[in-house]
């Protein structure tokens, strides 16, 4: 097998340099008119130092990119079963309507007259989530699924304070299983967090979160279906103990792609739950971000949701919808809000997108989103177990049900020296993007799959038979093949190690990147 | 269903290898009460020519920035997108990827950020930046919070030429810390007085230059106030195109740079998604919120890409995290780089120098309507203007007219008592017809 090419190229695949490494600072991919040169009004403010910002032109840009974007995996590509991050297709159609030069051309200052369209699909959106979710209130502007945790915890703690309690309720329960997200969210929006141990059935139990209640605790923080891939079972109980003892139930809504149209966490005793339209609205992850994590919200929290809020005035009997901007402005409403969550109204672009794939979907087709998205994890549950251990999926011969996700371990291959990281590894040279690795915390070697509805059967059978053969060679003895992997992927493994402890963060005129990885290997 | 690829038959052997007779056996674990029988009260399924006629015509009721005569800034701004951008960012590559968790398939993403990061940090005359942030005022709030831990204080001061979103969504973030937020009284051009307010529990001053009203300032003295009273400078931005022609605030001292990078590679959008822009010193990196690109070796010495000082973040550091922080702005960010490397420095600085001599145009231009008075002195691309009566009725009376003239600075702070403060800019998007619209109409309706 060939290993080294002359040209560092290897097929398809084409070295890139930087474009610090190859372009210069009179390149230009732009033809704009030239200044007039009329004397400037900057104060003497002009800038002085060169920018040293490589240019390139229109076929140089465009190769340097899509010489790049072909060293990427992606949904489009294949199966992405990452656990938790709910890897679906993302509809074009979205894409276009999102481009419509009504929503994409409009400036989020302009006079109200000339964006009705714009609060129509606002409003619109807020109606299908406030529906689906069976909550009265939606605040539509958090940014990410961490910045609708903030809003829900800052709308619980307005309430608390509103109370009178905002000092004394400061305690916020958070099961070990959270994301992440959770515990940090609680501490910036001032809580302190408690933990409520995991058990060995992947679920919380009422009894833990009854022995931590008191008078000092604000609330919970619970995610349903769990970061196990599992419903809370005792979810309705635990939101009415927590209801009982004074606090509030915030649910994070990650995966609530799992129940979508077929139950309503409004029904379930949920507070504030945020929705990320990113994973169950099938706006693109486009390789971290731009998320959009709308929060919907309780009676009881509804009042203190953040600015601007829509409002809906009628003037000579025409329905005419209008921003409340600042306080002032809702005087008389009874309505409290927190604060301003961003600048401007939210991730517009997101909330065209979603509302175009949930007018295609339809209250039928959202069910069915869930439906299958069950369907497909447990579908890989029955094939996978015979093979892997699945913690919470039910003795050898039963099958437990998971929801949308499914959580293996690898307790039954670690004995034979292949772990979690060297399985994950081993599916890139398989053509895989890997499942998620090591999360939740809760359970050792975690491998969290989440195939989402979009995968067709072949492909689940494809990627079963593939786990499947992998965990024969891992019978078979075959270590190196694993600690080897990747040999076939762009890159084999990279350190991560190295960059944390020497970490290089940027370009810099003089270096020579390529040069001093040379050097390195040597 | 169209994006549904399972068949009834295939459902059916699926649930009969699983060993389940039916879908609700699966949903067995919700409580009976809450699992719903019915659909739920919404319209059913549509084809794509229904859902795009349906969008459409929402779009429609929208008067789009391009048929007008439109001078609207206040925090975004209309410039020309290439076509190869929006090309770009719609590859599947990029667009369906995920957040780079396996680097190994995912260095377009990452080296695609480790420019990014490099061109923010040429452009801010910083040291190092983040992979970006939300958007500008979640990345100044982000600011005023790691302030806060790396000088272990508690007060953040605020110049009245600070856009007032960006106060309002920092004092949230920052008073639900514990955090005091003060911010001084709108001030056309007076960032200086941070400098008075100054004292041994100041985090730090928060200056904005070009402001909020377009004027742009020397902060080199408010840096070394700062500094010798402990403090930090952060200094925000709304207009990332600016620094193609004025000095970056590095370049004056600044700790902390945060702002909107909206106007290189991003349209308008209603105000989102944008991409916040986040730079500072490299003393500070671990202190820094958000993702961040390094550079690293693969098994065979190969220089490669991966997301890294991930100890600051929530999912290992959870409660102990810098920031809550787990996505970044992707897609919009990668925009930015694609349309900063269509630029290139040339390409930049000519950008800028054409939305500067627009502004002064504009400004020479409504400078001589009767009544009206040109507030802002040094400027790049936006200006505020006094006019008499109420500015946000000139800027109604103006949309009728088909001009976007700006947006009255009541409607971003009310309690700023500027009633007849309207803020304008040009940018290159603007032609002398555009301004003689502008012209026209403001003498029409101020008559």
């Amino acid at each position: 097998m060939i290993t080294q090419t002359t040209s560092g190229n290897r097929g398809l695949l084409q070295a890139e340099p930087l474009i610090f490494e190859t372009g210069h600072a009179t390149g230009t991919g732009v033809d704009l008119p030239a200044p007039k040169g009329t004397a400037n009004k900057l104060g003497g403010l002009a800038r002085k130092a060169a920018l040293d910002l490589p240019g390139f032109s229109e076929p140089e840009t465009m190769r340097h990119f899509v010489r790049l974007s072909q060293k990427n995996y992606a949904i489009d590509l294949g199966l992405f079963p990452l656990g938790s991050c709910t890897m679906k297709h993302n509809p074009r159609l979205n894409e276009r309507t999102a481009r419509f030069e009504g929503f994409a051309d409009i400036h989020p200052l302009q006079p109200t007259a000339t964006i009705q369209g714009a609060l129509e699909v606002m409003d619109e959106l807020a109606h299908w989530l406030c529906t689906l979710s069976g909550m009265p209130a939606v605040a539509l502007s958090p940014k990410a699924g961490a910045h609708g945790e903030m809003c829900g915890m800052l709308a619980i703690k307005a309430a608390l304070e509103a109370r009178g309690e905002g000092q004394t309720r400061k305690r916020v329960l958070v099961p070990e299983s959270a994301h992440g997200t959770n515990p940090a969210t609680a501490v910036a929006a001032g809580f302190i967090v408690d933990e409520i141990p995991a058990r060995d059935d992947g679920r919380v139990h009422l009894d833990d979160v009854v022995a931590k209640l008191g008078s000092d605790v604000a609330g919970i923080m619970m995610t349903n279906p769990n970061t196990c891939g599992l419903f809370e079972p005792e979810i309705k109980r635990i939101a009415d103990a927590i209801h009982e003892a004074g606090g509030y139930f915030y649910c994070d809504g990650a995966n609530y792609n799992a129940i979508v149209g077929r139950v309503r966490p409004g029904d379930l005793g949920v507070d504030a739950m945020h929705i990320n339209l990113h994973k169950t609205f099938s706006t693109p992850h486009g390789g971290g971000g731009p998320g959009a994590g709308p929060t919907v919200l309780s009676a009881a929290l509804a009042p203190y949701a953040p600015l601007p809020q829509i409002v809906i005035e009628k003037s000579g009997g025409v329905r005419q919808l209008v921003f409340a901007e600042h306080e002032a402005e809702l005087a008389g409403t009874g309505r409290k809000p927190f604060g301003r969550m961003c600048a401007f109204h939210g991730q517009m672009g997101m909330f065209t997108r979603a509302l175009t794939y949930m007018l295609s979907h339809g209250s039928d087709g959202l069910r069915q989103v869930a439906e299958d998205a069950v369907l497909n994890a447990n579908y890989l549950l029955a094939r996978l177990k015979p093979h892997f251990n699945a913690p919470f999926g039910g003795p050898k011969n039963e099958h437990a049900p998971c929801m949308h996700e499914v959580l293996f371990d690898d307790s039954s291959i670690k004995p034979k020296g292949v772990e979690t990281i060297d399985m994950a590894k081993a599916l890139l040279d398989e053509g895989y993007h890997p499942f998620t690795t090591y999360f939740p915390l809760v359970v050792h070697g975690a491998m969290l799959i989440e195939p989402t509805e979009t995968e067709p059967k072949r492909e689940l059978d494809r990627f079963a038979d593939v786990m499947i053969a992998l965990a024969e060679r891992v019978n078979a003895g075959d270590v190196e093949h694993f600690k080897q992997a990747p040999r076939l992927a762009p890159m084999r493994r990279l350190d991560d190690t190295r960059a944390a402890r020497q970490p290089k963060l940027r370009w810099r005129r003089g270096d020579n990147g390529a040069e001093a990885a040379k050097h390195a290997a040597e | 269903m169209r994006y549904l690829p399972l068949t009834n038959t295939d459902r059916q052997q699926m649930l009969s290898l699983i060993g389940t007779k039916s879908i609700d056996d699966l949903f067995v674990d919700v409580p009976k009460h809450a699992l719903l029988k019915d659909l739920v009260d919404l319209p059913k399924k549509q084809g794509e020519i229904e859902v795009h006629r349906h969008m459409a015509r929402l779009a429609e009721k929208n008067t789009p920035a391009g048929r007008t005569a439109f001078f609207l800034g206040g925090g975004a701004y209309r410039h020309h997108v290439p076509a190869t951008v929006d090309h770009i960012i719609q590859r599947s590559e990029f667009l369906t990827a995920y957040t780079p968790y396996q680097p190994e398939i995912a260095q377009g993403t990452l080296q695609a950020l480790y420019e990014f990061q490099s061109q923010v940090a040429q452009l801010l005359d910083m040291e190092v930046s983040n992979a970006s942030m939300y958007d500008g005022s979640t990345a100044c709030a982000e600011a005023a919070m790691m302030a806060a831990r790396v000088t272990k204080r508690k007060k953040i001061i605020f110049s009245g030429g600070v856009h007032p979103h960006y106060i309002d969504t920092a004092r949230t973030a920052c008073e639900a810390l514990g955090l005091e937020v003060v911010a001084l009284p709108a001030a056309i051009d007076d960032e200086a007085a941070v400098s008075k307010h100054l004292s041994a529990d100041v985090a730090a001053v928060i200056v904005q230059s070009p402001n909020v009203f377009g004027t742009i300032t020397d902060l080199t003295k408010i840096a070394e106030a700062a500094h010798g009273a402990g403090s930090l400078m952060v200094a925000t931005f709304t207009e990332c195109v600016s620094f193609g022609l004025i000095e970056p605030p590095g370049a004056m001292g600044a700790d902390i740079v945060c702002g909107e990078g909206q106007s290189i590679g991003n349209a308008l959008n209603f105000g989102g998604p944008y991409v916040g822009l986040f730079a500072t010193k490299e003393k500070f990196i671990r202190q820094m919120p958000g993702r961040v690109c390094g550079e690293t070796l693969d098994a065979d010495g190969k220089r490669g890409f991966v997301l890294t000082l991930s100890t600051r973040e929530q999912h290992i550091r959870r409660e102990k995290a810098t920031s809550n922080i787990c996505t970044n702005s992707g897609l919009c960010q990668l925009a930015w780089t694609v349309h900063m490397t269509l630029l290139g420095e040339q390409g930049l600085r000519q950008l800028a120098t054409l939305n500067h001599e627009r502004a002064i145009e504009l400004a020479d231009a409504l400078g001589r309507v009767k009544g009206v008075e040109v507030l802002t002195k040094r400027f790049f691309n936006e200006i505020a203007i006094r006019v008499p009566g109420d500015a946000q009725k000139v800027v109604d009376a103006l949309a009728e007219k088909g001009v976007i003239g700006g947006v009255a600075m009541s409607r971003l702070n009310p309690k700023a008592g500027m009633y007849d403060l309207l803020i304008t800019c040009a940018t290159e998007m603007n032609t002398d017809k555009d301004i003689a619209a502008y012209v026209a109409a403001l003498k029409a309706v101020l008559q």
